[in-house]
C-alpha cells in the first residue's frame, strides 16, 4: 500500500469565510482536520499602547475601530470604566438612553453575524433581508450620532448629544416590525431549511466545562447551557431594573447559537421597548466642567465655560491613583478594560480584554478531528471580529 | 463580598499573601510569584470561592521600578459572580510559573505578554509570538519601546 502523508493547507488570511484577516493553517488527513493553528496579528494597530500616549477622551474614537460591528459597546465600556475610576454617576436620561442604544446595537450585531453565517454556509437570501432590518438601525444611529459604524456617540459622563426628535417613534416603528420579520423572514428561510439543519445541528460541539476552562462567553458560552450574562450576574447601567430573560442551549452545537442569538434579538427587544417607556428627561451629561465638555453656546458666551473648554480638550483631567476593571456583555461576549492610573491625564496601562480574540482560541477544540466543511460553519457561528482579535 | 476571599486568602497563604487593598470596590491581592499556582489552584477549587472563569491576564511595566514587571490576573466565578485582582512581580529577565495548566484560556493571554513585555511564562507548550511577527525586535509595551520612528 502506497504510503500516506497528512497535507498542510493554508486557508486566509484573505478568504471570504473567515470574517477578516484570519489565517488558519490546517494539517489535513483526506477532509479531516488533524490540527488547527490560527495565525492572527494581521491586523494589530498597537491599540494599547496609542491609549498610554493619549488622554481619556481622545481615546473613546479608538474604540470604535476594535469591534466595528458593536462599537458602541465598546464605546461603552471604555466609559463606564473611566467613570469608575473617577467616582462619577452619570445622569439617569443618559443611563437609559445608553441601555437603549447598545441594545439596539446588539440586534444590528446579531443580525449582521446571522445574514454572513448565512452565507458563509450557502444561504445567500438570507443576508439581503437581515442588511434591510439592520439599515433600519443603523439609519437611527446616524440621525443620532452622524456615523453608521463607528459611531463615537457615549462620552465620559452621558452622551455627546441629546437623542434626535422622533428619535422614539422611530424606535417603536422598528420594534412593531422585526418580530414578524424574524419569524417570516429569517425563521422560514433559515431553520426550516432541511440543509441548514444538516450543516449546523451536531457541529461544532462544546462541552460547558471546556467553555468555561476556554474563557469562552457571550452567547457561545450560553449556547453550552451556562446561563451567564455579566447584564444579569454583575449588572451596570441599571439592567438589574429591566425584566429579560438569559436564553441558553443544550448541546452547545452551532444551531444552538444561532437559537441563543435569535432568542437575545427578541429580548434586546424587550428591553429597548422597557428603556423606551420610562425614558427620563432632563440632563443627558453629567455636570462637571473638569471632565465632560460644555455645550457649544455657553463656549461661545461664558468665559467659564470656555476656559474648561480649552482645558479639556487641551489637557484633558487628572484621575485619582488607582486602577480598575469593568466588563460589559457586548454581543460577543465579556468585554472589559483595565485601566492603570497613575494620576497623571494619560492612563499609565490600558488593557483591553477583547471577547473575541478569547473566543477564537477555542476554535482548534472545535474543529479538530472535524471535516473541513464544517470548519466554516463554526467559524462563522464564533463570529469573531479580527479588529478586535488584532488590536 | 470579595473581601471574604481576600481574609480567607490572608488566612490561608499568610506568608504568601505581599500586600491587599480595595480601590472602588475592587480587590487586589498582590502575592508573592513563587506560590502563584497554589495560590490558583486553592481560588479555583475551593467550593466557596470557586473562581472557575479567568477573566484576563496581562502585563504591566512599571519601569524604574525593581522588579518592574506585574502579571495581573482577572478572576472571575461563574457560579457565585464575584471577582478577585491577582498581581505577581515580575523582574526583567525572571520567569513565572504559567497558569494554563489552570485554565487554559491563559494560553493566549501569556503569549500576548510575552509578545508585549517579554516575560516569561514558565511551562506553557508554546510561549511565540502572537500578535507581532515571528522576527520582530523587541516588546511593543514595554515602556521605553518608542512610540514611533523606530
Amino acid at each position: 500500500m502506497a504510503e500516506t502523508k497528512n497535507m498542510i493547507l493554508n486557508m486566509g488570511p484573505q478568504h471570504p469565510s473567515t470574517h477578516g484577516v484570519l489565517r488558519l493553517i490546517l494539517e489535513l488527513d483526506g477532509e479531516t482536520v488533524v490540527k488547527l493553528t490560527p495565525e492572527i496579528g494581521y491586523l494589530h494597530r498597537g491599540v494599547e499602547k496609542l491609549g498610554e500616549n493619549l488622554t481619556y477622551h481622545q481615546f473613546i474614537p479608538l474604540t470604535d475601530r476594535e469591534d466595528y460591528i458593536a462599537s458602541l459597546s465598546n464605546n461603552l465600556a471604555y466609559c463606564m470604566t473611566v467613570e469608575k475610576l473617577l467616582g462619577m454617576e452619570v445622569p439617569p436620561r443618559a443611563m437609559v438612553a445608553r441601555v437603549l442604544l447598545t441594545e439596539l446595537q446588539r440586534i444590528a450585531s446579531h443580525l449582521i453575524w446571522l445574514g454572513t453565517f448565512g452565507l458563509d454556509i450557502g444561504a445567500m437570501s438570507l443576508f439581503f433581508y437581515c442588511m434591510r432590518e439592520r439599515e433600519t438601525i443603523l439609519d437611527m444611529f446616524e440621525a443620532c450620532a452622524g456615523a453608521r459604524l463607528t459611531i463615537n456617540y457615549f462620552r465620559i459622563g452621558g452622551i455627546a448629544k441629546d437623542l434626535p426628535e422622533g428619535f422614539e417613534k422611530r424606535v417603536r416603528d422598528f420594534i412593531d416590525i422585526l418580530p414578524e420579520k424574524m419569524k417570516n423572514d429569517y425563521e422560514r428561510i433559515f431553520q426550516d431549511n432541511k440543509i441548514v439543519r444538516i450543516r449546523t445541528e451536531g457541529v461544532g460541539i462544546i462541552s460547558k466545562e471546556d467553555a468555561v476552562d476556554l474563557g469562552l462567553s457571550g452567547p457561545l458560552l450560553r449556547a453550552c447551557g451556562v446561563p451567564w450574562d455579566i447584564r444579569k450576574s454583575n449588572p451596570y447601567c441599571g439592567y438589574e431594573t429591566y425584566e429579560f430573560d438569559i436564553p441558553t442551549g443544550k448541546t452547545g452545537d452551532v444551531f444552538d447559537r444561532y437559537l441563543v442569538r435569535m432568542e437575545e434579538m427578541r429580548q434586546s427587544l424587550k428591553i429597548v421597548q422597557q428603556a423606551l417607556d420610562r425614558l427620563p428627561g432632563g440632563a443627558f451629561l453629567a455636570d462637571d466642567p473638569k471632565i465632560c465638555l460644555p455645550p457649544k453656546q455657553k463656549v461661545m458666551t461664558e468665559m467659564e465655560s470656555l476656559i474648561h473648554h480649552f482645558k479639556i480638550v487641551s489637557e484633558g483631567f487628572d484621575p485619582p491613583v488607582g486602577e480598575v476593571y469593568h466588563s460589559i456583555e457586548t454581543p460577543r461576549g465579556e468585554l472589559g478594560f483595565y485601566i492603570v492610573s497613575d494620576g497623571s491625564n494619560k492612563p499609565y496601562r490600558l488593557r483591553f480584554r477583547p471577547p473575541s480574540f478569547v473566543n477564537l482560541e477555542s476554535l482548534a477544540k472545535m474543529a479538530e478531528g472535524k471535516l473541513i466543511g464544517d470548519l466554516i460553519a463554526i467559524i462563522g457561528a464564533l463570529d469573531p471580529v479580527m479588529g478586535e482579535v488584532d488590536r | 463580598m470579595s473581601e471574604m476571599v481576600v481574609e480567607k486568602l490572608k488566612k490561608r497563604f499568610s506568608a504568601s499573601v505581599l500586600d491587599s487593598y480595595s480601590f472602588r470596590d475592587e480587590n487586589t491581592v498582590v502575592i508573592k510569584k513563587e506560590d502563584l499556582v497554589a495560590i490558583c489552584r486553592y481560588l479555583k477549587s475551593d467550593p466557596e470561592l470557586s473562581f472557575d472563569f479567568l477573566s484576563d491576564l496581562c502585563g504591566v511595566d512599571y519601569m524604574g521600578r525593581e522588579p518592574r514587571f506585574e502579571v495581573v490576573y482577572h478572576l472571575f466565578s461563574i457560579n457565585k459572580h464575584h471577582r478577585i485582582r491577582l498581581k505577581a512581580m515580575v523582574g526583567e529577565g525572571e520567569k513565572i510559573s504559567s497558569v494554563v495548566g489552570l485554565w487554559s484560556t491563559a494560553d493566549w493571554h501569556e503569549r500576548e505578554a510575552f509578545d508585549m513585555y517579554g516575560i516569561i511564562f514558565e511551562g506553557h507548550p508554546n510561549l511565540t509570538r502572537i500578535l507581532m511577527p515571528e522576527n520582530w525586535d523587541g516588546h511593543p509595551l514595554r515602556k521605553d519601546y518608542p512610540l514611533k520612528g523606530r
